[in-house]
């Protein structure tokens, strides 16, 4: 069982970051929701209020560290020009994907789309988790500034959504591969 | 855009809003900054060779790297003149979510062909 660097890397950047990233969304949501929303709910006790202000701080780390991977890591492996008169375009997976009309549109609606719309992610989240470090509990008595941060967030999950679904489609189409080969496991020989 | 009167909430808030909507509004101008530096590079040449800040992710290192400075310095000015203020909140917030999603829909690739 082998897998190549390029191919690791992918997973770190899509499964590693991007899925946990995805999944970190709802509770976030629910959790600024609970203490920050409604007068006549409990307060949120300042443990509760500790936890979610490091949750969302591991959620800001998250989105940077999946956008940052994709555009400086495996981007540049994808988007590869292959040597003149390569024929075989397995390496390359933008070039691959242009050659045949069938799977064009994985790259010029997918890839073009998923390329920049994940960079909302980490701005909006960002900002929800700096103003939920500021406000913390009194974010309650804001208001608009409260349905302003869960919009933000909302958008940042929309946004992440948008970028692993395309992430993950493009990559079964013509997945990123090559570097040095990392062998996980021996199979026994039949 | 400021304002004397406190905003209608359950309790009175004990901090001012101004730093909270310096955040929300120069992550929509961030945003917004990003759809319309993409859709320049899609659509000039020129514009494209500029943003090829980095070459093995080609205009995309430009694009990103422009608006997250433009996000945060419109951030650190913005905080700057609002830290100690309350501000009016609701135009804030409605145009920063206006701008959040013309960003949405300008990173849509037939959207952004429009143009």
């Amino acid at each position: 069982m082998e897998m190549s660097t390029h191919g690791l890397w992918t997973l770190i950047h899509g499964m590693g970051f991007g899925a946990l990233y995805l999944l970190a969304c709802s509770g976030a949501l629910i959790e600024l929701y609970r203490i920050t929303t409604g007068s006549s709910a409990p307060l949120a006790t300042p443990a509760q209020e500790r936890f979610l202000k490091i949750y969302l701080l591991a959620m800001v780390v998250l989105a940077w560290a999946a956008v940052l991977t994709g555009a400086y890591v495996v981007y540049p492996w994808y988007r590869a020009a292959p040597p003149p008169a390569t024929a075989n375009l397995a390496l390359y997976p933008q070039r691959l994907l242009m050659s045949n009309p069938a799977t064009s549109g994985w790259h010029s609606l997918g890839m073009e789309w998923k390329e920049h719309v994940a960079w909302l992610a980490p701005i909006s989240i960002t900002m929800a988790a700096s103003v939920f470090l500021r406000y913390g509990r009194d974010l309650r008595n804001h208001r608009q500034l409260r349905s302003a941060v869960l919009c933000f967030t909302l958008v940042s999950f929309l946004a992440a959504g948008i970028a692993g679904l395309f992430g993950a489609l493009i990559n079964k189409q013509a997945p990123v591969q090559g570097g040095g080969t990392i062998s996980l496991s021996v199979g026994d020989e039949k | 855009m400021t304002q004397s009167a406190s905003e209608a909430s359950p309790q009175a808030p004990s901090l001012p809003n101004g730093p909270g909507a310096a955040a929300v509004l120069s992550a929509g101008i961030g945003t917004f900054a990003l759809a319309v530096l993409a859709v320049a590079g899609d659509k000039s040449a020129a514009i494209k060779q500029a943003l090829n800040f980095y070459h093995p992710t080609g205009p995309l290192s430009g694009v990103t790297t422009l608006a997250i400075l433009l996000w945060i310095a419109a951030w650190a000015i913005l905080d700057w003149r609002w830290r100690k203020k309350n501000v009016a909140i609701a135009r804030i917030t409605t145009a920063a979510l206006v701008l959040l999603v013309l960003s949405l829909l300008l990173t849509f690739p037939p959207i952004a062909d429009l143009f």
